[in-house]
């Protein structure tokens, strides 16, 4: 077998990706699990499936640089080292989440990872994301800001306004379309006027056209460092399309039934980016025990940090006026 | 032919002749450049309407406040003579406006400049050195001292920076602070707004310019679902200090989808501060405690008032706190809660008040929120009766919350119901009769206040 291990990604690198890849699939799938216990109550948008995406840039990133979800943010947000109990005790709305229980599942945030919130509104997170772009050259600090969403949101206006402003100022910002193909229930090839909905937009703003194997996770992270560098280096902006699928449905309710049966299949069994990438590592000789030493691992970590947020209390009643004004102090202002 | 002073923009009534291009005895072309005329908004050029000899310029250059329709100077054309014997009816009488309408403007207006000066404010216990200043300076002034005092207050907008803001108030901010600092957004109000709240939760000061508050509709989402909601749904993480402003309200004679004022709705919103000076004064002391202010801040201006005039402090510690009213005139008998411009229309109605024998306590809000519900009822429970002025429409209105908090605070005190006089709940007309009938007027603001009084 070929030594590919000294290439420009390694071993170490590899491991890192799969430690992350698999940590955000059992904590997305035990998120399923808790719902099915009734243990999380209201909506949630699972990641399952498109884990390469938020993964790699999770490896690629560095501390202090700052990232933007949507709604489907549960492994955007582990993936910038956010505890698992704060996902998941947020997901449950206990004390120990990371908003106090105050967010829920669609706003998670970690401002100490540099997760500056999850947005539950189409397009509006990728002109915030701009601002502390702009922060960031206004300061001259070298921080990135990466902005997650999906395919349905290239057709919302606030993207071409983000995407504009972002180049004529030439922010340090990478935008990451993750095309799994279905905006919520309808195939985004029709509803689109173009095939690839970001990457063929990416002219109109004098940008390059960049479309990558959203489940190859090697590929991804390198296309991922491109980016980031180019943004830290100061030469603006990456608008980057990554194709991929989601396992489940758009949401909770959803059984995702819309979508053919052999196309599920096909990506589900021949195109699944933890699948694929296990076999990588082999054939790459990385040893077995080391790659199911990390899937214990985690797998210990994701159980006890689902006792720790089924433990935790729910909120304290007082939190309902808590956090309203950032001087604090609801009464002074009503 | 005459040239005359022609109206520059919708607010203008006066301009200054700056310069004259050209002078008596020259031949212009339709369309040449004759004079710059400097108006309430910008200088702007004057054109020849017509081919002709300038035969008299009957207004010097340097020449100030001078009526728009002035004869400014004397153009000869060919077939002038036959031209000038035409009869051009021009107005021949002023337009019939029906009862109830306002049609007293501009005559017997109290100015705020006076009563302010009268009235000694008593959160200000310092020896302010002051000058008289527009409002659109004291806005100036107030954005210039802040950016000064903090490198990470910086201004956006449509216009802002080389054509130094639509309405002017952010006139020769980009000389002094450079582009980094003073930045031309594109005719993007979601875009910008969501950058302008992202570069807040990075630890900047942005003041976010709408041209006018209209527009701002486009980033009504930003404004409510990320500004306002940031610090409550990140558990307290993060928050977003900034100021939305520009101006609100309706202006003059520009129609529905220019004139209508948002107060009722930013103010139904936890999380957004909303503010509405009267004037030059309250305007720079409370646009430098909003800039300072860790909250998002909508900062509501109006149009017609950029040009009144008050005295400001020109120090740079000068602020007025958020959520302090001003009791502008204090009497007995009732009491007249407004802002922004509907204080001036009850300074239009006090002499009519006065008429009749009340003595009104007027309370300028210029908070909406917090608001100084102290001071309103301190001033209920000693008159007992509420007369509330507000431009914006009455239905599901600002000032039918202030009813309510008021009948439930003050209930043993009220001596009538309270009366609310609200613009109609109609799509700003454009005809000037109907725009008048629209907005609250001196006739509807005095029998509210003798309906209150049980007066006829």
């Amino acid at each position: 077998m070929e030594d590919k291990l000294n290439d420009d990604i390694g071993e170490a690198k590899r491991l890192q990706l799969w430690e992350m890849m698999l940590k955000l699939r059992l904590v997305e799938k035990k998120a399923y699990d808790l719902f099915l216990q009734n243990l999380i109550k209201g909506t949630s948008h699972l990641a399952l499936g498109q884990e390469a995406i938020a993964g790699a840039f999770g490896v690629a990133l560095q501390e202090g640089d700052y990232t933007f979800c949507t709604y489907r943010g549960h492994a955007h947000t582990l993936a910038r080292g956010s505890s698992i109990e704060g996902v998941l005790g947020e997901l449950m709305g206990r004390q120990c989440g990371l908003m106090k229980g105050k967010g829920g599942s669609m706003h998670l945030t970690d401002v100490e990872k540099g997760v500056m919130g999850s947005y539950a509104i189409i397009g509006a997170h990728l002109t915030i994301a701009n601002g502390t772009a702009l922060a960031s050259k206004y300061n001259k600090t070298k921080e990135v800001s990466v902005c997650f969403f999906g395919d349905g949101t290239t057709n919302i206006g606030a993207f071409h306004e983000a995407l504009n402003m972002a180049k004529i100022w030439d922010l340090p910002i990478v935008f990451v379309c993750e095309n799994n193909l279905y905006m919520e229930y309808t195939a985004i090839s029709e509803v689109t006027a173009v095939e690839h909905p970001a990457a063929d937009r990416a002219s109109a703003y004098s940008l390059d056209k960049i479309i990558v194997d959203g489940n190859d996770a090697d590929e991804m992270y390198r296309t991922a460092q491109t980016a980031i560098k180019k943004a830290r280096d100061g030469h603006g902006p990456s608008l980057i399309e990554a194709k991929t699928y989601r396992h489940s449905g758009h949401s909770r309710a959803d059984p995702g039934k819309y979508r053919p049966d052999e196309e599920v299949k096909d990506w589900m069994e021949n195109k699944d980016p933890i699948k694929n990438y296990r076999q990588k590592l082999l054939e790459f000789n990385i040893d077995e025990k080391t790659i199911t030493g990390i899937e214990s691992k985690i797998q210990q970590q994701v159980e006890e940090a689902t006792n720790i947020s089924k433990n935790s209390p729910i909120p304290d009643i007082k939190e309902i006026y808590t956090d309203v004004w950032a001087d604090g102090g609801y009464k002074w202002h009503n | 032919m005459k040239i005359l002073l022609p109206a520059l923009s919708p607010t203008m009534e006066t301009g200054n002749l700056v310069k004259w291009l050209v002078k008596e005895g020259d031949d212009v072309l339709s369309g040449d450049i004759l004079a710059e005329i400097e108006t309430d908004k910008a200088t702007m050029e004057l054109e020849s309407p017509d081919d002709g000899k300038i035969e008299k310029i009957l207004v010097k250059e340097g020449s100030e406040n001078i009526s728009v329709n002035t004869e400014i100077a004397l153009l000869s054309v060919e077939g002038e003579e036959i031209e000038e014997k035409i009869e051009i009816p021009i107005e021949s009488s002023p337009p019939v406006i029906p009862n109830g309408a306002d049609t007293n403007t501009k005559a017997n207006n109290i100015s705020m400049g006076s009563l302010l000066k009268e009235q000694s404010n008593s959160l200000e216990t310092k020896n302010w050195s002051e000058k008289e200043i527009t409002m659109r300076e004291a806005l100036n002034q107030a954005i210039e001292e802040e950016m000064i005092i903090d490198k990470d207050v910086f201004l956006l907008g449509e216009e802002v920076a080389e054509y130094d803001g639509a309405y002017k108030v952010t006139q020769g901010l980009l000389d002094k602070f450079g582009s980094k600092r003073v930045l031309d957004t594109p005719i993007s109000e979601h875009g910008f707004t969501g950058l302008a709240i992202g570069a807040a939760m990075s630890g900047l000061k942005p003041i976010c310019e709408f041209m006018t508050f209209n527009f701002s509709m486009q980033a009504i989402d930003q404004i409510v679902n990320s500004a306002a909601k940031s610090l409550y749904m990140s558990g307290g993480e993060i928050n977003v200090p900034i100021v939305f402003r520009g101006p609100n309200g309706a202006a003059a004679r520009v129609g529905a989808q220019h004139s209508q004022c948002f107060i009722s709705w930013f103010s139904h919103i936890p999380g957004l501060l909303v503010v509405a000076p009267s004037n030059a004064r309250d305007a720079k002391g409370l646009l430098k405690s909003s800039i300072r202010n860790p909250n998002p801040v909508v900062f509501l201006e109006h149009e017609l008032l950029y040009k009144e005039k008050s005295n400001v402090p020109e120090e740079n510690d000068f602020l007025i706190p958020i959520g302090k009213a001003n009791l502008i005139k204090e009497g007995s008998d009732v009491t007249i809660i407004g802002f922004s411009m509907s204080v001036q229309r009850i300074l239009n109605a006090l002499p009519s008040i006065e008429k009749l024998g009340i003595k009104p306590d007027i309370i300028d809000l210029r908070s909406i929120k917090p608001l100084d519900e102290d001071l309103i009822y301190k001033s209920v429970k000693k008159t007992n009766r509420v007369v509330i002025v507000e431009d914006g429409w009455g239905n599901t209105s600002f000032g039918s919350h202030l009813s309510y908090l008021i009948q439930s605070n003050c209930f043993d005190y009220l001596d009538s119901e309270i009366i609310k006089v609200s613009g109609k709940d109609v799509p700003m007309p454009y005809a000037e009769n109907l725009e008048k009938l629209a907005l609250p007027n001196t006739d509807e603001i005095t029998s509210a206040v003798k309906k209150v009084s049980y007066t006829n």
